[in-house]
């Protein structure tokens, strides 16, 4: 063991064990050694205290019918009121329905394209193509919705934006407003959401394939197998473990559509269909001052979500035998 | 043998082609705005840009650099920026070092990883977070911006992995010649692991230049937007309540080709680290989603 090798040694002391050292004197022992780690943890865990958990703390206002200038202490106790609001609205049962059709959309296709993306790439035999590829289609995951938002806004604008020009001239068909009707709106979010992301996710698949032992190629070429059957029985085989990881990791998203990317494309029009929980509850805390409503909806979406991140990294652990750390 | 083929090359050839597209079509739209920022106002106002610019000239490019909030705000974002990335990376190296040690040697090490994890798993949401920062009376200041943000947990276990592939006698070697912790760290495992944090620290710079939610709420005054915040608020949702514009800065507003150079100066900085993050993004990307 090479840590014990980091101990100070007991010099001159004959060998005299302690039959049973307490836990106390244990821990003091061990302190005495691992100080600097504590100390050099500290910073960290004050920060993640304070600004993480102490929040979670505030959370309480879910069940008061929270007045600023009363605060937590003195605001009246409403138990469940808020609990029960967010499934009789009809604003927000529309909110979760929106959130989980949207982000259904975005898991599906956010796994599946870039897996065919990666299959397709790795066929591409010439190296420095195959380089210039993977640079263009990584660059846009590192841009921010709000620069690609304003992009967007521009690029796809009914009164003379480029894709609208493109489409008129090529089909003749009448411009669309994709940012403005609904349905064209929920196609615009799932598209621009895949288009900026199915590069940058295809590279765990990438690596994938690469770590593929090249003497199943060789043996499946020898036994007469076509490349189409390589793929189907030893390509995607060997992908499958981080499919399986990356498919259920998903999971934990499953109330996540995106918030910052339906912020900066959505307006008044299509609230209908294009309104999330998150873009929801920031409306109803920070611009209507409905704190305790919020904070509930947003304590609804937390409790969901955790348990849905418990339960997708038990089974990729279990499927794929995956570990964070 | 397969590649000999006559079907799998012309699959091939049609496959390229496809990917060539496809690859293009992730950088139109960003040249297309290029061009409409060099275009002349008239043709940028009717669009008829396509992907390169009609009347070619740099007065958007004037405009927006001589317009103080413009100016004022990217200050605030290249201060956030270095600030909070600095803080940041000493943060989760300090911590991302500590945690690096075996669990026989560290006792402590699974409960602090349980409490810093559970956060990525958990939070108190929007409404309780922005009452703290109040409370905090950080509205306005510059650490709402860095402080609540500080402690990556992704990155401090990207970091916390890396320098647990160190090999140990490194450091058995360091604590032979009569080194501590604090000077093992500083000695040893900083330069060993050099072209990691380099990466980690540049993706924590991309980061704090692109984040802008923080600075729309805990921002009361939008003198202190940092960049991409100012960007959200008045070129692309095009909300001039919370901002005081002299007539000249409204007019240049609505010109089609200054918002096109606002965005392309906003999102300048990320295109030029973007070589230097590629070179090294899919290792890092890996070593986390593998490990060891």
């Amino acid at each position: 063991m090479s840590v014990v090798l980091l101990e100070k040694k007991d010099e001159g002391i004959p060998v005299q064990i302690p039959v049973q050292q307490s836990r106390l004197d244990r821990f003091k022992k061990g302190f005495k050694r691992t100080w600097p780690l504590h100390v050099l943890i500290l910073p960290a865990f004050i920060l993640t205290i304070l600004f993480h958990y102490v929040p979670m703390l505030g959370l309480v206002i879910a069940f008061q019918d929270y007045k600023p200038w009363l605060g937590f202490f003195k605001s009246e106790w409403v138990g469940l009121t808020h609990f029960r609001n967010l499934f009789m609205f009809e604003d927000s049962v529309n909110v979760i329905w929106n959130t989980l059709i949207i982000s259904v959309l975005k898991i599906s296709f956010g796994v599946s394209v870039p897996v065919v993306f990666a299959l397709l790439l790795n066929e591409v035999r010439n190296i420095g193509l195959k380089r210039s590829i993977q640079t263009l289609v990584y660059l846009p995951h590192f841009l921010s919705w709000v620069i690609l938002g304003g992009i967007l806004i521009d690029v796809l604008s009914i009164n003379g934006g480029l894709v609208n020009r493109v489409i008129t001239s090529l089909f003749g068909i009448d411009p669309i407003f994709f940012l403005g009707t609904g349905n064209w709106f929920r196609t615009t979010l799932v598209v621009s959401d895949i288009w900026k992301e199915f590069g940058f996710s295809a590279i765990v698949y990438l690596a994938a394939i690469a770590g593929i032992n090249p003497s199943l190629y060789e043996a499946a070429e020898v036994d007469g197998a076509t490349r189409w059957k390589q793929i189907l029985h030893i390509t995607i085989p060997g992908m499958l473990p981080i499919i399986v990881v990356v498919g259920t990791l998903q999971l934990g998203n499953i109330l996540n559509a995106g918030f910052d990317q339906v912020f900066n494309l959505y307006n008044p029009l299509v609230y209908r269909e294009g309104d999330i929980i998150d873009t929801f509850v920031y409306r109803n805390a920070l611009l209507e001052g409905n704190f305790s409503f919020a904070t509930a909806i947003g304590l609804f979406k937390s409790v969901i979500s955790f348990g849905m991140v418990v339960y997708s990294y038990r089974l990729a652990y279990k499927y794929a035998n995956y570990r964070v750390w | 043998m397969y590649h000999k083929s006559k079907g799998y090359k012309v699959f091939n050839v049609i496959n390229s082609i496809c990917l060539i597209l496809l690859s293009l079509l992730c950088i139109l739209p960003m040249i297309h705005i290029l061009a409409v920022s060099f275009s002349g106002r008239g043709p940028a106002n009717a669009n008829i840009i396509g992907l390169w610019p009609i009347d070619f000239t740099f007065e958007s490019y004037e405009k927006t650099l001589n317009s103080p909030n413009f100016i004022r705000s990217l200050w605030v974002a290249v201060y956030r920026t270095v600030l909070g990335t600095a803080i940041g990376m000493a943060l989760i190296i300090a911590a991302g070092y500590a945690l690096s040690k075996e669990y026989s040697y560290f006792k402590g090490r699974s409960v602090y990883i349980w409490v810093f994890v559970f956060t990525m798993m958990f939070n108190g949401g929007l409404v309780p977070t922005y009452l703290l920062i109040s409370n905090l009376h950080l509205i306005n200041t510059i650490w709402a911006l860095v402080l609540p943000g500080a402690v990556g947990v992704f990155n401090m276990i990207l970091i916390m992995n890396f320098f647990k592939a160190i090999p140990r006698e490194l450091e058995e070697a360091a604590y032979l010649d009569g080194a501590g912790l604090f000077k093992t760290l500083w000695k040893v495992y900083l330069p060993v692991s050099m072209p990691a944090i380099a990466t980690i620290g540049l993706f924590t710079l991309v980061w704090h230049w692109n984040s802008w939610f923080d600075g729309l709420i805990y921002m009361t005054d939008s003198k202190k937007y940092p960049l991409a915040t100012y960007l959200q608020t008045i070129v692309v949702q095009q909300d001039f309540s919370k901002i005081s514009l002299d007539p000249k800065d409204l007019e240049n507003l609505s010109q089609r080709s200054v918002k096109a150079a606002q965005i392309f100066i906003t999102a300048f900085p990320i295109l030029i680290v973007y070589p230097f993050l590629q070179k090294y993004f899919v290792g890092g990307i890996v070593m986390g989603a593998v490990k060891e």
